[in-house]
């Protein structure tokens, strides 16, 4: 998905709506919409690389540098390309009390892969993260904007089947 | 007619008064006292606007807020960036508590900091080294791994080794203060973080070599100059030319007749009193393109003192003091009534012969 | 001891949207509040209420308004702290999944408080859902006349901006969360200033959790005293308590203030007890950062009495037998918990949410991770225990923030109240290693 410097560009859709974002706040103060654009540029291209990045900052009229260093401090930024489902899941003690490490290394060894890593077919992403604040429901994951509960290997199963389709 | 003098706020530390304008930081109020009353600052930099607060190496009690308001503050405080209140009562040397947490702060900035300082070229001038030293404890209860990063260079001139980063920030406020675009920042957080610049990029601008002066540790290095000397074999001389981009006020350090390195100038605290710029820094490195104004002032108890003077001059009759101090009659702790031995009296010493290493008369 | 205050209507249908809660009677407290009386008014009726800070420091929110600086020509703002990420905690994303018209009722009236015409709610970036349904709320509410320009006729100006966060824990630190919002990375600021003086672009701001600023309709409504009189002495109102671990009922609850801790266990109303066939070994009251407590300590003070659900009563007998009630966070341990592993699972996670700006934080917690996964993982010695107990102390107080003692308390309490399970770990590795190996020595099991 990376595109050259040149290309890089929000469809016109998420271009009104990253307009409106930076109306949102007082003059002079637009890299507040820094953290909103990222996310809006990650849900465009899947990860953020550094020309996308590069691209944020123009738009802001802000350094590379400060787009960079935020991008960098938030874990919820991929600064590496990714699979098409991105599963980020719980490892935080509440999610541990109900079972989660039992689940996640089921999770891993169907997929066949570990944290961070992304299967061949680049369908899958693990994603280690901290606590999601949904440890009455735990063991949790996230996909994109999706909480998945209450998760077990058969909850397990079914996900990624669905998910494979 | 109301005063317009500015009222000055009484201050007491470890015992001795102070009078500062108000605004005036804890920290600043020691070092008009001087010396010793000076908490250590490992990321503080006066220089620098919004420097400071990070590393809690300064961290002080206050025994008394103020005149108005005497009760302590609950916490240490950082003394670098708590303005002083008229009648606060600070302990700095004086508490047990704060010098007990002074250690500890070595010892957290020590964990994941190489103790290589044989080969780290800012061995003689390290912030750090001077803390741990006069802080510090002598050994390490870390027995984990240390984070390690590969050495880069940013430029043709600076070389960043992240390993020995202390994440003071002191370079990425001057990159922000006296150049125009700053391509180095922070990235990543905790302990992973690191000085960088995310894609490979060169710091170029004027100014850019200001960057190796505030470095407190040896991670921001001069690459003219890494590796080719030791601060102490050095000789630190104050010089100025015509700059068009800075002032020109710098220190050259000579080894014998040439100058290897050009820096900015610094305070007795060791921050720079001037910002140069790179031209100076890095391409003027003949006697002839400067004027000498004379030896940079060095604190006594700096290494780079260390041979600078011959030590005759510096204290003539030292080693016939010392030699009177020691004498000890051979003739008292043993029988020496058949070797012959002829004991020369003290005052027929030699006089005091120049020393293989003092420099040059 | 069943009143509700924000999960009133939790059950009706259709509740999260503008119309349903209306007809709920949602909105009145706005419409009284903006109509019927001024800004100081409405700080009066919260100051009398005593409501408390409900996202951890438990600080009277009606004094934190009047510390406010109002210096003229200046904008002030209200920040919603909607960052929840303590460990354990998840009553905030559950109010405002289903409740977002409560926090968006409370934000109109506290904004208007306050004087501030913009004001926040910084939500962590991976509840983006809760994002949207923020976003379609705050939407109905201006069509409705509740937010925008001239609300209600009144001439007060109000616009409500959601902002995602980016996945930092740090950031639910009131002064990390204004330089997030500014586009920077979470580092807390020094303080003084404090951002009621300088806060949001240096503006002076208020920033208040989710909770906190939720009740502030039902207190107009019913007035400061009501409020007051529910509860017990300062610990006034209720509290949403989110409850997870090994109990039968997960979730969240809304408690008078003053349950006993042992009711809230074994009380079918919350979490209808310990799984069954197990016993209870710990809990951690407040949010992973407050101190653990074995069974006998959380549930009777040192005198006996039982403990309570209250800031006083939790905090009762200091850190040597006490807690606190911090975030609300009730994590339930059963005797199949390890408390070593869980200690080393949090102290991972501070150590992975450290911002890296101060040396004690940024080192001291990577380092009791390391000593703790070693200790985990069968390579401990002896000396480790008391090396993390100084650590903990060294990391204490020193930091620019409280992310650094929220690091440090759950080690040191996990050392002072399980420490032979510790040094089980430390003497038989072999046995401490093998998969689902709990200590089974001398404790106290309720």
């Amino acid at each position: 998905m990376t595109e050259t410097q040149n290309t890089v560009e929000f469809t016109p859709e998420r271009l009104t709506k990253a307009q409106e974002i930076i109306a949102r706040y007082p003059e002079g103060r637009q890299k507040s919409a820094l953290l909103p654009l990222l996310h809006l540029a990650q849900e465009q291209w899947g990860w953020l690389s550094p020309e996308v990045m590069d691209y944020v900052a123009r738009m802001l009229d802000i350094q590379a540098i400060e787009v960079y260093e935020v991008a960098t401090f938030y874990t919820m930024f991929h600064l590496d390309p990714v699979g098409k489902h991105v599963i980020e899941y719980c490892r935080t003690g509440p999610c541990c009390l109900m079972g989660g490490e039992e689940v996640y290394d089921y999770l891993k060894q169907k997929l066949g892969i570990q944290a961070g890593e992304t299967t061949p077919d680049q369908k899958f992403t693990l994603k280690e993260v901290e606590c999601l604040a949904a440890c009455g429901m735990g063991p949790v994951f996230q996909i994109r904007e999706q909480y998945y509960m209450h998760l077990t290997k058969e909850r397990v199963d079914e996900i990624i089947e669905e998910l494979s389709k | 007619m109301e005063n317009t003098q500015p009222q000055l706020f009484k201050v007491t530390i470890d015992g001795i008064e102070v009078e500062v304008e108000p605004g005036t930081t804890i920290l600043q109020a020691a070092r008009k006292i001087g010396g010793d009353m000076a908490p250590p600052a490992m990321c503080y930099y006066q220089p620098l606007k919004g420097s400071g607060g990070k590393c809690r190496a300064c961290l002080v009690r206050v025994a008394a807020g103020s005149a108005k308001d005497p009760r302590p503050m609950p916490k240490l405080v950082a003394s670098c960036i708590t303005p002083v209140q008229d009648g606060m009562v600070v302990e700095n040397s004086t508490n047990e508590q704060v010098l007990s947490t002074r250690k500890a702060i070595v010892e957290f900035l020590l964990i994941n900091h190489p103790l290589d300082c044989p080969v780290c070229d800012q061995a003689g001038e390290c912030d750090l080294q001077n803390f741990a030293f006069n802080h510090g404890m002598a050994t390490t209860r870390y027995e984990e791994k240390r984070r390690t990063f590969d050495k880069q260079d940013i430029g043709p001139y600076i070389q960043l080794h992240m390993t020995r980063c202390i994440l003071c920030y002191r370079c990425v406020f001057t990159a922000d203060q006296i150049t125009q675009k700053r391509v180095h920042g922070v990235l990543g957080r905790g302990d992973a973080a690191e000085i960088g610049t995310y894609i490979e990029k060169a710091i170029d601008n004027d100014f850019s070599g200001n960057v190796i002066d505030v470095c407190p540790v040896g991670a921001l290095t001069d690459k003219t100059f890494r590796f080719k000397n030791r601060v102490w074999f050095t000789k630190p001389v104050d010089a100025h030319r015509d700059c068009p981009t800075c002032s020109g006020n710098v220190t050259l350090w000579y080894r014998g007749e040439d100058v290897i390195r050009v820096t900015a100038r610094k305070n007795e605290w060791n921050e720079v009193t001037e910002f140069i710029c790179n031209t100076c820094r890095f391409d003027k490195k003949s006697t002839s393109d400067w004027v000498i104004e004379g030896p940079t002032k060095v604190s006594r108890s700096s290494v780079i003192s260390v041979n600078k003077a011959r030590r005759d001059a510096i204290i003539p009759d030292f080693q016939k003091k010392l030699a009177a101090a020691t004498y000890t009659d051979v003739h008292e702790e043993r029988d020496t009534s058949q070797l012959g031995i002829q004991q020369l009296p003290p005052e027929r010493f030699a006089p005091v012969l120049p020393h293989a290493n003092d420099p040059e008369p | 001891m069943g009143k509700k205050i924000l999960l009133e209507h939790i059950n009706v249908p259709g509740i999260e949207t503008y119309d349903v809660y209306r007809k709920q009677g949602g909105y009145t407290a706005v419409e009284k509040a903006l109509k019927t009386m001024t800004p100081d008014e409405v700080v009066e009726e919260v100051k009398k209420s005593g409501v408390r800070g409900r996202g951890g420091a438990g600080f009277p929110m009606g004094m934190k308004w009047s510390f406010l600086a109002k210096p003229e020509g200046v904008p002030r703002y209200l920040v919603c702290n909607a960052d929840e990420s303590e460990p354990g905690t998840f009553k905030d994303h559950y109010l405002m999944k289903n409740l977002p018209h409560v926090l968006i009722e409370g934000m109109i009236i506290s904004s208007y408080a306050l004087g501030a015409n913009k004001s926040f709610i910084y939500v962590r970036g991976e509840l983006m859902y809760v994002v949207r349904i923020l976003e379609k709320a705050i939407a109905e509410a201006k069509a409705a006349g509740f937010l925008g320009k001239n609300i209600l006729g009144t001439g007060y100006d109000l616009e409500l901006v959601v902002q995602p966060g980016g996945g930092a824990y740090i950031c639910g630190e009131e002064t990390a969360l204004l330089e997030s919002l500014e586009g920077k990375r979470g580092n807390p600021r020094n303080k003084p200033p404090f951002p009621a003086v300088k806060g949001l672009y240096q503006s002076p701001t208020v920033v208040n959790n989710v909770e906190s600023i939720a009740t502030t309709s039902w207190i107009i409504n019913n007035g400061g005293e009501a409020y007051a009189a529910i509860g017990i002495g300062r610990s006034a109102g209720t509290k949403l308590i989110s409850a997870s671990g090994h109990i039968k009922k997960p979730g969240v609850y809304e408690i008078e203030l003053g349950v006993p801790v042992e009711e809230f266990i074994y009380s079918d109303e919350w979490c209808g007890g310990i799984r069954d066939g197990h016993h209870l070994k710990a809990v951690v009251a407040g949010g992973s950062s407050v101190p653990i407590l074995p069974a006998n300590l959380i549930l009777k003070l040192a005198n006996g009495d039982p403990r309570l659900m209250t800031y006083e009563s939790l905090s009762d007998g200091g850190f040597q037998t006490g807690t606190m009630l911090g975030s609300g966070g009730f994590i339930v341990f059963d005797e199949t918990s390890c408390i070593v592993r869980n200690t080393w699972n949090f102290a991972r996670f501070y150590h992975h949410e450290s911002c890296g700006q101060c040396s004690p934080c940024r080192e001291g917690t990577g380092w009791m991770e390391r000593v703790l996964h070693r200790i985990e993982y069968g390579h401990g010695n002896q000396h480790d225990i008391d090396l993390l107990v100084d650590v903990a102390k060294k990391i204490e107080g020193n930091t620019i923030c409280p992310l650094g003692d929220a690091a440090a308390w759950p080690v040191a309490s996990a050392i002072r109240h399980f420490r032979d399970e510790f040094e089980w770990h430390i003497t038989n590795p072999s046995e401490a290693t093998q998969p689902g190996a709990v200590f089974k020595g001398d404790m106290a099991l309720v």
